[in-house]
């Protein structure tokens, strides 16, 4: 599989890398539409990552840090670059995994395998919290319950509060997400899309929630889903890649496409884009949500009860619809139930670092 | 002209789950050379058993589905024309699926 060495090519035998001008250059960098290699790939492609985790001054010495581990791409890459960096750079940190376990067979069962299998290769710990156990319901029970129309948002309600009080249990001082570049632009367009502008005004935030008990951060909110996946693949680390058995959310597939179209035309588009949602202000006449606590369990909230009470409520009296639905105002966001970043809808259904 | 081709990140699950697979492509008729554009067609007819629009749009990938030709991606060799060589081997990565 090296290359086409030792018989003479047709094709890319003058592509050398422009960054070492020696070897043969393996990808074009969507961000700079270099050719390089594959060696100089992996020095700029990390040096990139410590570069945002450095100058967005993401962490402090000595923090415990859970990093939300799905088995995907996003997320595995994430553990390993992370784990390789802070060993590089000391960066001091005590690292490890954290997985949430929905109770979806044949998808989440298989992916936790990955998960586990990460633990060993790169030595971090891992803990895997389930719905089961915090809200008495799996996924599954869950679909048969309700059927399969709004399934998606249960499991991101969930999910999001289920990695928090993950990290919360391991005394985790900051979680970290896998959300990439192309993933951040899809979820500023979905905010405009959906007029949402609270969300539109902190969802390009590299770091949320830091008046809350859990800050979050995506340190590959600048790294190209190309690259990730290029440096799973150059690096044959082992991911799972199975789409949810429950998963169509067509509008955001909508957008998904949009973007991947967009790329192929203008790779710059994605940071572009990014650029733009960072730079859009918020007119001081919008009304934000003001921001509380669930009364029942303690959860950030800007209504009595948190989101996944709601839900949880009305699976529990069988009344599943509960909480389903929008109830904002025409220039109000008055269901902000999360009110420290949208990320529990910044990535396709099923992807656990959500 | 034999070539080895590749499927994954969930791209395997349009082909039975087969991930790799050994196969015997002949360039068009009256053409001399095999170029991408004319194995992506080869691809759909004979190994996408389900699902194409997952793996192509128009005459191309689907954006967002990677390639590689004897581990360099396409983007440098050409993309759809690039010139296939008896034993290479093509990769093609989904990118779309989970996180």
């Amino acid at each position: 599989m090296e290359g086409s060495d030792g018989k003479k090519s047709r094709r890319g035998a003058g592509r050398v890398c422009s960054i070492c001008n020696e070897r043969k250059a393996a990808l074009k960098r969507p961000k700079t539409l270099e050719q390089i290699c594959r060696e100089c790939f992996y020095t700029v492609f990390e040096d990139e990552i410590h570069r945002t985790i450095v100058d967005n001054h993401l962490f402090k010495p000595g923090e415990r840090v859970a990093i939300g581990a799905s088995g995907g791409k996003d997320s595995t890459v994430l553990a390993y670059v992370l784990s390789e960096l802070n060993r590089r750079h000391n960066y001091g940190l005590d690292l490890f995994l954290l997985s949430v376990d929905e109770g979806i067979t044949g998808y989440r069962d298989d992916s936790l395998e990955t998960v586990k299998r990460n633990e060993i290769q790169y030595g971090l710990p891992l803990k895997i919290v389930s719905y089961k156990t915090l809200y008495g319901w799996t996924m599954d029970e869950i679909v048969k319950a309700i059927g399969l129309k709004n399934n998606c948002t249960f499991c991101g309600v969930f999910r999001r509060q289920a990695l928090d009080r993950g990290a919360a249990v391991m005394k985790a001082e900051k979680l970290v997400t896998g959300h990439n570049a192309d993933d951040m632009a899809e979820t500023i367009l979905l905010n405009i899309l959906r007029g949402d502008i609270a969300r539109l005004s902190r969802c390009t935030f590299i770091t949320t929630g830091e008046d809350g008990p859990i800050p979050r951060c995506k340190p590959f909110k600048y790294t190209y889903e190309k690259e990730i996946v290029m440096y799973a693949y150059f690096k044959k680390l082992d991911y799972f890649s199975t789409e949810c058995i429950y998963s169509p959310n067509a509008y955001r597939g909508f957008a998904r496409e949009f973007i991947k179209d967009l790329e192929r035309i203008r790779p710059r588009a994605i940071l572009d884009i990014i650029r733009s949602g960072e730079n859009f202000r918020i007119s001081s006449s919008t009304k934000m949500p003001e921001q509380g606590t669930c009364e029942r369990c303690g959860y950030i909230s800007s209504q009595k009860l948190c989101k996944a009470c709601v839900l949880l409520d009305g699976l529990n009296r069988g009344l599943p619809k509960q909480g389903i639905g929008r109830s904002r105002g025409r220039n109000n966001a008055k269901d902000e139930e999360h009110n420290k970043d949208s990320s529990f809808q910044s990535k396709p259904c099923g992807a656990l670092d959500v | 002209m034999q070539l080895t081709l590749e499927f994954g990140g969930g791209l395997e699950l349009l082909c039975e789950s087969i991930k790799i697979h050994e196969v015997d492509v002949s360039p068009k008729s009256g053409e001399d050379k095999l170029i991408m554009r004319d194995l992506l067609g080869w691809i759909k007819a004979n190994i996408i058993k389900e699902r194409p629009e997952m793996f192509m749009k128009g005459d191309s990938v689907r954006p967002g589905v990677l390639v590689l030709v004897n581990d360099c991606d396409w983007e440098l060799s050409g993309n759809l024309d690039t010139t296939l060589e008896e034993k290479d081997v093509v990769v093609f990565i989904s990118t779309l699926h989970g996180g």
